[in-house]
């Protein structure tokens, strides 16, 4: 049973898609593209060519349409009133829900929380399931590819505990020595957190096999899904995974939404995270009682229109499908990760040869934050600086890299571009 | 582009290319260390003050062009210059890398390269660094200790 759509190595051929779902859906990226208002902008005077995907994608219309039709039909607080709008607020509000569900198959609704972005749903975890089960001399296991919202708070928990904070390291393209992980899996490993993707690096961890492992060690495991889930299909009943934290504003829908998928049973055993309205049962000035899952994890008025927006993107997504955005993305880092090769001076760090959408670069004697400014310039936008993972710079010894990270509608031609702005960088810094 | 070619002046590019002063002073009287959080860009910046009168300067670190070229045009303007003139040239180079870009600002001989930045507010911090970091530096009544 497959948990993500097969990822081509970067230097896999660009045959398209085979089989009845190619042809019955076939992709057609300027289609795509027509349903991103952004990206019909100009910067600079340039067509917008969007390489900063990592950060964020853009929105469809349909995400869009579906909050402004929220704000202007239908808005409410959800859960409270017997009015007919709190009614459809709820009902929306729900039914974003379950798409969240289908979309990560999970088991139950009610293992879906709603947080502000995957940040909260790490913090959510560590605050809650990690204060009552790390304690003193206990160890959790993160890797050095991981963003710093999947390390923080691990550090601050293991502070508090005074546990022990330990790291799996990671090779020279980027990949995750998952024996040394598994050496670091003993009886005081209370949990394994682990991120599906590298935000900095591409790399694409066989988490399906670091679940097994971890659960033959009896190790809980937490998987941070920002970067991966926009890009492949994420099962997290096949995956097995304790813990599964994705936000909104990656999946093409709206910033401020995230979400923390949680195992019925895990989730029932631990505290609230924070305390306020809805995420009770019933309050005395003394004393409270919880509510139920999912609302236990969700204190106050929570947002309805993210929750909607993103309701939009996976509807979005699941229309066009993993098998067609997998290979046409793949077959763009493929082209990409060829096209910047080819610049002289320029070398891509994280080569790992299962990675996805990142083509992360340093050239020589340019700084990157030179070589985004000047990019910029043409209208092309990337990432430079850390990536809010200063460790992954530290272990490939640069300070910054440059970013160029995929979407579903970039193309091709976005990415000759590019390679022409970084003739520009040359030029400039000849 | 003009623009660009407004912020990456050939002086700019020279002492990004050949940063003056890019060492460590061994026994210096002042030093702190300039950190930009949003790009990583670090500068340790080493001074050397005798009586009232800055007698050595340098910096040493990672950074790009414009953060670079900063510093050592800066860590060049200051060399026997007194505290009390450099701290006034902190403001004037202040004022002129942070006036929009369509109002006039005097010229401050070869620091005025860095006027330019004025076109790319994000940019600012960088042609900011080691001046923030020198006065970290000078405001320090603590002198840091030798090795």
């Amino acid at each position: 049973m497959t948990t993500t759509t097969p990822l081509r190595s970067a230097s896999a051929s660009m045959t398209p898609p085979r089989g009845e779902a190619a042809v019955r859906r076939a992709f057609d990226v300027e289609r795509v593209r027509a349903d991103f208002p952004i990206l019909r902008r100009q910067v600079h005077g340039h067509p917008l060519v969007y390489l900063d995907n990592a950060a964020t994608p853009q929105k469809p219309q349909a995400v869009l349409d579906a909050i402004v039709s929220y704000y202007t039909e239908i808005n409410a607080n959800v859960h409270r009133g017997v009015h007919d709008l709190s009614e459809r607020a709820t009902t929306a509000f729900e039914a974003a829900r379950e798409k969240v569900r289908g979309f990560f198959n999970a088991r139950e609704a009610r293992e879906i929380v709603f947080t502000r972005n995957a940040t909260e749903s790490i913090n959510l975890v560590a605050w809650t399931f990690g204060r009552t089960n790390v304690g003193r001399d206990d160890e959790v296991v993160v890797t050095a590819m991981e963003h710093h919202s999947n390390l923080v708070p691990w550090q601050m928990l293991c502070e508090a505990a005074g546990a022990r904070l330990r790291v799996a390291p990671i090779d020279d393209r980027g990949e995750l020595l998952v024996d040394e992980l598994e050496r670091l899996l003993g009886p005081r490993t209370k949990l394994l957190a682990v991120t599906h993707m590298s935000n900095a690096l591409g790399t694409v961890n066989a988490v399906e096999d670091i679940v097994r492992i971890a659960h033959a060690h009896g190790v809980p495991v937490l998987i941070d899904g920002s970067q991966a889930a926009y890009h492949m299909k994420v099962d997290v009943q096949a995956l097995d995974c304790d813990f599964y934290a994705a936000t909104g504003h990656k999946l093409y829908g709206p910033t401020g939404i995230g979400v923390l998928y949680g195992k019925a049973a895990l989730l029932e055993s631990m505290p609230p995270f924070m305390g306020g309205g809805d995420m009770i049962a019933s309050v005395t000035l003394e004393k409270s009682t919880w509510n139920v899952l999912p609302y236990k994890f969700e204190a106050g008025t929570p947002h309805i229109a993210g929750a909607i927006g993103l309701g939009a993107a996976i509807d979005y997504i699941t229309g066009i499908g993993f098998d067609a955005i997998g290979a046409h993305e793949a077959a763009l880092l493929a082209y990409g990760t060829e096209a910047l090769s080819s610049v002289p001076g320029v070398r891509l760090i994280g080569t790992a040869r299962r990675k996805a959408s990142v083509l992360s670069f340093v050239m020589e004697g340019v700084h990157p934050h030179d070589i985004g400014t000047i990019v910029d310039r043409e209208g092309v936008a990337i990432r430079t600086g850390h990536h809010c993972a200063q460790p992954v710079m530290a272990r490939f010894s640069v300070p910054a890299t440059a970013r160029a990270s995929l979407a579903m509608y970039n193309t091709r031609g976005e990415i000759d571009t590019l390679v022409r702005a970084l003739e520009r960088v040359r030029e400039v810094f000849a | 582009m003009s623009d660009l070619r407004d912020l990456y002046q050939e002086v700019i590019l020279d002492h990004n290319k050949r940063p003056r002063n890019f060492r460590a002073i061994d026994v210096p009287t002042h030093f702190a260390e300039g950190y930009n959080p949003l790009c990583g860009d670090r500068l340790k910046l080493y001074v050397k003050v005798d009586g009232d009168v800055i007698t050595d300067l340098a910096f040493l670190g990672s950074g790009c062009a414009i953060s670079k070229a900063s510093a050592s045009l800066m860590t060049d303007a200051l060399r026997g210059r007194t505290v009390a003139e450099a701290q006034a040239l902190f403001e004037r180079f202040h004022h002129v890398v942070t006036t929009p870009p369509d109002q006039p600002v005097e010229d401050l001989g070869k620091l005025s390269a860095l006027a330019g930045v004025r076109e790319f507010p994000v940019r600012v911090k960088c042609a900011s660094l080691a001046w923030h970091t020198l006065k970290a530096a000078l405001d320090r009544t603590t002198l840091t200790s030798t090795e």
